[in-house]
């Protein structure tokens, strides 16, 4: 072999540094522009999200001055319940516009004048009153909750912007928009919070649409998983880590777990929708069903997770406690089980955000219903946070927009707060042996 | 009696049962606080009592639920009249729905002939004689079972022994969960496709070239109309998936490259966790973000290029799916690049490589195995992703593999075959479930083999 | 923060700190280093002649601190041209960290602080315009564990040549990988599988690939740590042919354990003790008639 001399390798060496080091850092950069994009798309998710959102969280009311009268809800003088009940409470409401606003005389412009209040302005006329019966015939300044069109053309202009600015704002005719600042120029139109977003079900009005039906339902639905996967899950994981002989049977326990947990999620779906609702004959969109299929789907994450944290439990703890003549059980459920519950908690509580988050498998069982009414408990018909929010994606309405991701942050918080508790207890909990 | 008031008696008897047998193992072993006789400590004896009072009546209920509502359905359909009861099986199934329907309370447009009543009030009768009968039996059988606890109470019986091993057996059964699980997903996604395929032949819907499903509208047209080519979902899932991978891979490779191999700990502790977010966000949210900001603005990128993009391009949802797994595929290639030994390093520089050329010639090399089967993996949740495409990519079924044109998916045709109404004996139905097994099979099969590789690579270097 | 959740078949990720076998050893183990004031009561100055003839390394008052750690104090040797230093002392002294210093390996870790003055050939190996690719191109290294690349036998003695760009086209790299393997003692055992993993050889074989790995980059200066610990007798013996036949090209700097082998293979013996140097000299000279109290314990097996 030609040997280089030291000089020689030297130099080559030295020839071949510009090169490398240009290389190295552009593979740097490469990774930095990766970080980057990561960290990018996040807040451009987040900046979206909360940028198309927040203005749902406040609310556009018209103040109307309506006059309960009698003519209208009970022209037989009856004064029964059930007369108060049916009455055309939206006739209340045309004839306080029109009085507000005499111009609007052929049907069209009429038309576009009932337009301005929301349809479930009626349902809180009739809410009033039939509270308070003694308000028949009387007159009262009232606040309505405004239809989603103005909501959007109210919050979506700027202070400064004029009427109709944009083309967006050109769903409004411009003889309505004239109507808007005349009701805002007195006062008698204005942003409050919007409550009825955190307190109503699901509806067809985007101002009237809330997520508490939908949260109840997730909220059931969790319940019932949590219930049924943790135990089971710890239960799994103790015999699987501290009585499971190795054979054949465990092996195919064990791949099943790990392949489990990579199973798409519509896969479950179609499980519980086979299993559940077909073969057992379960009510379609219950939350109860939701959990069975999402308590399969999560149980691998807690065996997992539970197998982890008994593992990190030293032998020696084991040792100690049969030397003093403890049975294997005793061993497991005094001394083992204390020690390794902070980390099954923690693996619990991821399992349950991912189970919060997910929606594909309660499409397939029926979870996607159009649901009014507040779910009332584990068996009744409801939605979930996940679900609602795809299902008013799908709306065309364009105030359904602020409402989708005014309902994504709060699912987002919902998960933050879970994930921020299972740092937290592993932190706090967390030994290191 | 409900269901609520037989749980609280039953109960009261197994706390009942526990006192009653803690007290009389402390009483044969010698009073209170001498025990010195049993072999158990006497909450053991209380524990076995409780067990037997509960645990038989429990497996009845069990039992009994299962198979009440056949017996009772049986039963109705017996006395059903001969017209009714002569009907093929689907109407039947129909009419028994309406005959459920309208015991429960509802109003059923088409079942207010009297014998649709008769046949209600029979099923509401039964119902609640089953459930008298039920009760009865559960408590005698309850009482029984205490009694035969108590009379096996000596103070040489192994009460924790007996105890230990219920207790065992409950822990298998936990963990036989699993296993059910999966053998129920295989059999009844198998059941509902070879019901479909006795209707559609298998090489029809694994080779067809044509997806319209929506023209076998009942269940008596199959066969004359309706195309189940299941191939163009399949090449728009593989479309999409190879989208997101491209993005996803590259991006998360370096991601985790950049974090364990350049970043300071001060800097990885900071942005570990924020790229971690990206895994925690719901689907259905990137599926939203992926409908109501890239597909648009993707459209306007390509409008500027003067190419015709669809709004529901392929490219689109794939895009969006690649950030989702991003986080995926950075924390599994983290993990493998971080199992690299050392000392691999260490030769490497020792030789005078550069940062760089160390990680591209020694670690990649050495971790390739891991960082495949982390692919596998990434592949196996991209074919699997429902929301993002449910939401972001087309129904119509293209056979094409232009990421600007919109496909379809196997998920999103399952969706969209599900959900609605359904009659559960068209093949527009049961298609749903030999797309499930299609992909139920395929995800497995990548998530056997990479779950395999990872495995042997990590006890390469253990 | 969202936790990612980590997918079945993954443990936790082990995390890396300071670099395993014999590197990490200062930092923790040897607390008796801190002591400064022990550690000059013992040994205020190195006892006999730190040059060499023919420095090719030179080194004067080196310190290293790890954290707060004194690991080594005011060191000052020489390795010349043709010879073999054999750094000797118990566990924990400095001797690892020293041979680090001579090529920047510390570097990698974090903490690691190193003042004085280290020489390569008259250029300061810490100065800033000193190129840590070129140094170490310079000074090969050959560690306690055998740690062949994930490649075949031929890519891993290529490695360092197709890194550097020392072979211009095929036939002057396969020149290279042969003449190494050659100097290395392996080539007989592995011509007819030079495509075959590097990891498939024995430990010895190993080990001997490493060091054909290092000589293709064709060094000045070879440094070993411990590179026979790991190994049996048989193969520890060929090893120590092999540096016997390298000397005759390389300046070679050895940490060792065993006392027989620093007598076998070395021209120079240096005696490390709590991060001091105590005595350098002749190989012979340090083994039968030392000067310092401490080394003669050391040699004569009272305490190590």
């Amino acid at each position: 072999m030609a040997m280089l001399t030291p000089a020689e390798t030297r130099r080559r060496v030295d020839a071949s540094l510009r090169r490398r080091y240009r290389s190295e850092w552009l593979f740097r950069l490469y990774g930095l522009v990766s970080v980057l994009l990561g960290v990018g798309f996040l807040l451009v998710l987040f900046a979206t999200i909360i940028g198309n959102g927040y203005g749902a969280f406040r609310q556009v009311f018209i103040q109307l001055e309506v006059q309960f009268d009698p003519a209208v809800l009970d022209p037989e003088g009856t004064r029964q319940q059930d007369t108060l009940a049916s009455a055309d409470y939206s006739q209340l409401v045309k004839t306080s516009l029109r009085t507000l606003f005499p111009d609007a005389e052929d049907r069209t412009s009429r038309r576009e004048l009932n337009a301005l209040v929301s349809s479930g302005g009626a349902f809180n006329l009739q809410k009033m009153l039939l509270a308070d019966p003694t308000l028949l015939g009387q007159t009262r300044d009232v606040w309505l909750p405004a239809d989603d069109e103005v909501n959007v053309f109210v919050k979506g202009r700027g202070p400064a912007a004029g009427a109709g600015s944009g083309d967006e704002a050109q769903r409004l005719s411009d003889r309505q928009i004239a109507w808007i600042q005349t009701l805002e120029s007195s006062g008698k139109l204005e942003q409050r919070f919007n409550t009825i977003f955190f307190t109503a079900g699901d509806s067809r009005e985007p101002e009237l649409a809330g997520i508490w039906g939908a949260t109840k339902g997730s909220f059931f639905m969790l319940f019932v998983t949590l219930f049924l996967a943790f135990p089971l899950g710890v239960a799994a994981a103790i015999y699987l880590e501290e009585f499971a002989s190795r054979n054949w049977l465990v092996d195919v326990i064990e791949v099943n777990i790990n392949n489990l947990a990579a199973v798409p999620s519509i896969v479950f779906g179609l499980l519980g929708l086979a299993v559940f609702i077909n073969f057992f004959g379960m009510p379609r969109s219950a939350p109860l069903v939701g959990g069975l299929v999402l308590t399969l789907m999560t149980l691998p994450v807690i065996i997992i997770a539970s197998r982890a944290a008994i593992k990190s439990v030293p032998p020696s703890v084991r040792e100690a406690a049969l030397g003093v003549g403890a049975s294997p059980m005793q061993m497991v459920f005094h001394h083992v089980l204390p020690l390794a519950l902070p980390g099954m908690m923690t693996g619990a509580i991821i399992g349950m955000a991912r189970a919060l988050g997910e929606s594909a498998p309660l499409l397939m069982i029926g979870m996607v219903a159009f649901v009014v009414e507040p779910p009332g408990g584990p068996m009744s018909p409801s939605t979930a946070l996940p679900v609602q929010i795809y299902l008013w994606a799908d709306s065309p309405e364009r105030a359904f927009v602020e409402r989708t991701s005014a309902a994504i942050m709060v699912l987002l918080a919902f998960l933050l707060v879970m994930n921020a508790a299972a740092v937290w207890l592993r932190s706090r909990f967390e030994r290191r042996w | 009696m409900r269901l609520t008031t037989l749980a609280l008696i039953l109960t009261a008897m197994a706390l009942a049962a526990f006192y009653l047998g803690r007290s009389r193992a402390a009483a044969i072993g010698g009073g209170p606080g001498k025990a010195r006789l049993l072999h158990s400590l006497p909450k053991y004896y209380g524990y076995y009592t409780a067990m037997w009072c509960v645990l038989p009546g429990l497996v009845l209920l069990l039992a009994w639920t299962a198979l009440s509502d056949t017996v009772i359905t049986g039963r109705v359909i017996e006395a059903l009249p001969d017209s009714l009861r002569n009907q093929p099986e689907a109407q039947l199934g129909l009419t028994l729905n309406d005959i459920r329907n309208l015991a429960a309370g509802q109003m059923v447009d088409e079942a207010r002939r009297p014998e649709f009543a008769v046949a209600a009030d029979l099923y509401n009768n039964l119902r609640t004689a089953s459930q008298r009968l039920l009760s009865g039996l559960i408590i005698a059988v309850s009482f029984l079972g205490f009694a035969l606890a108590w009379w096996r109470l000596q103070p040489k019986f192994r009460a924790r022994n007996h105890v230990e091993l219920a207790i065992k057996a409950a822990l298998i059964a936990a963990s036989l969960v699993a296993i059910l699980t999966t053998l129920g997903i295989l059999l009844s996604v198998t059941f509902e496709a070879i019901r479909f395929f006795r209707q559609v032949p298998f090489d029809d819907f694994l080779f067809g070239l044509t997806w319209s499903p929506q023209m076998a509208i009942r269940a008596d047209q199959v066969g004359s109309s309706g195309a189940f080519g299941a191939v163009p979902l399949f090449v728009g899932t593989l479309l999409i998936s190879a989208i997101a991978l491209i993005v996803a891979v590259p991006i998360g490779l370096m991601i985790a490259i950049y974090l364990s191999e350049y970043a300071r700990p001060a800097v990885r502790r900071v942005l570990k966790p924020l790229l971690e977010v990206l895994a925690g966000i719901p689907t259905v949210v990137y599926g939203y973000f992926a409908a109501l900001t890239m597909a648009p603005v993707i459209r306007q990128w390509g409008d500027s290029l003067g190419l015709d993009v669809a709004s529901e391009s392929a490219l689109g949802a794939g895009l969006v799916m690649g950030i989702m797994i991003i986080p995926f595929v950075s924390s599994l290639s983290d993990d493998v690049i971080n199992a690299v030994p050392q000392a691999m390093r260490d030769g490497s520089y020792a030789l005078g490589a550069t940062r760089s050329e160390t990680i591209k010639r020694v670690i990649l090399r050495a971790a390739l195995p891991g960082i495949v089967g982390g692919v596998l993996l990434a592949a196996s949740r991209a074919i699997g992703e429902t929301m993002i495409v449910v939401m972001a990519a087309g129904l119509s079924a293209n056979l094409t593999a232009n990421p600007l044109e919109s496909v379809t998916t196997v998920t999103v045709q399952i969706v969209t075959l599900l959900v609605g109404d359904q009659e559960f004996d068209s093949p527009k139905t049961l298609a749903a479930f030999a797309l499930g097994l299609v992909l139920f099979v395929v995800t497995l099969i990548l998530n056997i083999i990479a779950l395999q590789v990872v495995r042997r690579y990590r006890e390469q270097y253990d | 923060m969202l936790l990612m959740d980590k997918e079945p078949g993954f443990v936790p990720m082990r995390e890396r700190g300071e670099p395993k076998d014999g590197a990490g050893k200062p930092a923790g183990k040897a607390p008796a280093i801190a002591d400064a004031a022990e550690t000059d009561r013992i040994a205020p100055e190195t006892v006999g002649d730190i040059t060499s003839k023919n420095a090719v390394i030179k080194v004067r008052g080196g310190n290293v601190h790890y954290g707060d750690t004194h690991a080594l104090r005011n060191i000052s040797l020489d390795v010349g041209r043709n010879e073999v230093v054999a750094l000797i002392g118990p566990s924990g002294c400095g001797k690892s960290t020293f041979i680090r210093c001579l090529n920047r390996m510390n570097d990698t870790i974090e903490s690691a602080r190193v003042t004085g003055d280290f020489r390569l050939d008259g250029t300061d190996i810490y100065a800033r315009d000193t190129d840590v690719v070129l140094l170490r191109a310079r000074v090969g290294m050959v560690f306690q564990k055998p740690n062949p690349f994930p490649k075949s036998i031929y890519e891993n003695v290529a490695y360092g040549p197709r890194i550097h760009g020392l072979a211009s086209n095929r036939a002057e790299l396969d020149d290279i990988v042969y003449g190494s393997l050659e100097r290395a003692g392996l080539v007989n055992e592995v011509k007819d599988r030079l495509d075959e993993p590097g990891t498939g050889l024995s430990g010895g074989q190993q080990q001997r690939l490493c060091i054909a790995r290092t000589i293709a980059v064709n060094p000045e200066v070879i440094l070993m740590d411990e590179p026979c610990s790991a190994l049996d007798p048989i193969a520890t013996a060929r090893i120590e042919d092999l540096i016997d036949e390298l000397s005759q090209q390389y300046a070679i700097a050895i940490v060792t354990h065993s006392m027989q082998q620093a007598a076998r293979v070395s021209n120079r013996t240096a005696y490390f003790h709590l991060g001091r140097l105590v005595e350098v000299g002749p190989t012979d000279k340090i083994f039968t008639n030392p000067s310092h109290k401490l080394t003669e314990d050391y040699v004569t097996g009272r305490f190590g």
